[in-house]
């Protein structure tokens, strides 16, 4: 079955990230597909390569972008969620006049229409979020 | 149709309001702070009865509850959170 994921909160804040990538992971491993993953709200933060929790804590935004390059999943960022937090890709620091990108690898950023295509496209739309 | 709800019913009304509108052919998940509304006896109890309540393992195990819960609660790990999504046509979460 096609399953679509929507998060709406920050690593570490809250449980939802960890709730969802757990949720994710079981579901692939039980052979369902995951047509998207939407990173909406404070989800965005998921999705920076510059964070360093401590070595003997998990780290969410790294353990997202493993299990996208294993499964080849669609990691998608809210543009409007991503310029409000600075999270940046290429287009976007040129676009905004920016000197660095923080974009996690297996991230991509996009619009608010990727959210309704993952929820159209797919068979079920799962939200995790506070 | 699948209502899964993540907030203590404690803290939020997400327990009540949801239990208020589930059918009792629902299925209720409870997850993250959400168990806490499977304990036996709590002032939200009584409502455990209006549908089925499911309540995900790990959450329950990780706030040290598992010998507190209502009767009748099942538990289910990811894999069955997972099959509970993909039985029920519609899903709703009370964030």
């Amino acid at each position: 079955m096609k399953i679509s994921i929507q998060v709406n909160e920050g690593p570490y804040q809250h449980q939802s990230s960890d709730s969802a990538y757990h949720f994710v992971k079981s579901a692939l491993e039980k052979g369902h597909e995951i047509f998207r993953v939407f990173f909406y709200h404070d989800g965005v933060n998921n999705g920076t390569r510059l964070a360093s929790p401590p070595q003997d804590d998990r780290n969410v935004q790294q353990r997202w972008s493993d299990l996208a390059k294993e499964h080849d999943l669609d990691l998608v960022i809210c543009v409007a969620a991503a310029q409000r937090r600075g999270i940046v890709d290429d287009g976007e620091a040129e676009r905004n006049g920016k000197d660095a990108t923080n974009i996690m690898d297996g991230f991509r950023i996009s619009g608010l229409g990727q959210l309704i295509e993952a929820g159209i496209q797919a068979d079920r739309l799962v939200v995790f979020g506070d | 149709m699948l209502h899964i709800v993540n907030k203590s019913p404690f803290e939020k009304d997400a327990f009540t309001s949801c239990m208020g509108h589930a059918s009792s052919s629902s299925t209720v998940l409870l997850i993250e702070d959400g168990v806490f509304a499977a304990l036996k006896g709590s002032a939200v109890a009584d409502q455990l009865s209006k549908a089925k309540v499911v309540a995900l393992q790990s959450d329950v195990a990780a706030r040290g509850i598992e010998a507190n819960l209502a009767e009748g609660i099942e538990l289910v790990d990811y894999a069955g959170f997972v099959d509970l999504v993909t039985e029920n046509r519609t899903v709703q979460s009370w964030v």
